[in-house]
């Protein structure tokens, strides 16, 4: 069985679960996945010409974290929120906040869990996430970190002015 | 032209969307189903017709509405380019933390390999 492929499946209208094998133990990954400076050099998708450009985390529980990023000269969007559980090396509780336009998050928080699980020297990575909705979950979806996605983008961005 | 997912971002319009899966219908049926009043039935409608996830077919006197198929692929292609992303992002992870490894073992003194020893 090759687990060297992430798989993502959107398992119920709420839920997104991604699995992956990693030749690494759990500690190196959960390290990876929470220092700022490791999570700088893999969170972005580079080839989508995605950069981080912030990226600060205070890791408690309770603390916060946010993840700035830029998409071009002048598009920045960020995900943030705060930490829940802090297992090291085996679990990671979190809530996140998608904000398409700095300081307009979209309605809705998530709440995610990451569980490492390391078994002769291979680690299995599950990351759990959980929507309020089907509605936001739809929206995070769609609103993907995509090229060509500028008529959505705008258009968000007109949805999440308040219209009072 | 509105995006499917500024159309579907109103709660009712998704569950008019939801409940033509099933089939087309008219516009009397789907209020009756979703407990809204005509006029906003027919509001809804004509925002998705708008975005072009509903047709309309005249049939013997009646006008049903039906889903198309095109824009719900594209709910498809939204968790397949998440798909891709995260790929992409679990590579990048892979290549560091094989590195953090490659790194940390170096810098460890000599020893021998040392499979299912505690540490």
């Amino acid at each position: 069985m090759n687990m060297k492929r992430a798989t993502t499946d959107r398992i119920s209208d709420r839920e997104i679960v991604i699995k992956r094998a990693f030749s690494a133990s759990a500690a190196t990954l959960f390290d990876a996945w929470t220092k700022p400076e490791l999570v700088r050099r893999w969170w972005a998708p580079a080839s989508r010409g995605v950069r981080m450009v912030e990226c600060d985390a205070d890791l408690r529980a309770g603390g916060a974290y946010r993840y700035v990023l830029e998409q071009g000269k002048d598009r920045r969007f960020a995900f943030a929120g705060q930490y829940v559980e802090l297992s090291r090396p085996s679990r990671l509780v979190y809530t996140q906040r998608f904000e398409p336009v700095l300081g307009h998050p979209m309605p809705g928080e998530a709440s995610v869990t990451v569980s490492f699980e390391e078994h002769d020297g291979t680690t299995l990575l599950v990351a759990s996430e959980i929507y309020p909705s089907k509605e936001v979950l739809d929206g995070v979806l769609a609103s993907g970190m995509e090229e060509g996605m500028q008529e959505t983008w705008s258009q968000l961005d007109a949805l999440l002015t308040p219209s009072t | 032209m509105l995006s499917t997912f500024t159309a579907l971002a109103e709660p009712n319009r998704l569950r008019i969307v939801e409940l033509l899966r099933h089939g087309a219908r008219p516009v009397g049926d789907i209020g009756e189903a979703l407990r809204l009043n005509q006029p906003q039935v027919s509001k809804h409608l004509r925002v998705l017709r708008e975005a072009r996830l509903v047709d309309v077919e005249a049939v013997a006197q009646q006008r049903l509405y039906g889903l198309r198929a095109e824009p719900l692929r594209e709910l498809d292609q939204w968790l397949e380019r998440y798909r891709s992303l995260w790929e992409e992002r679990l590579d990048q992870l892979e290549e560091l933390t094989s590195e953090l490894e490659a790194t940390s073992s170096k810098a460890k003194p000599r020893r021998k390999k040392a499979k299912g020893r505690k540490s």
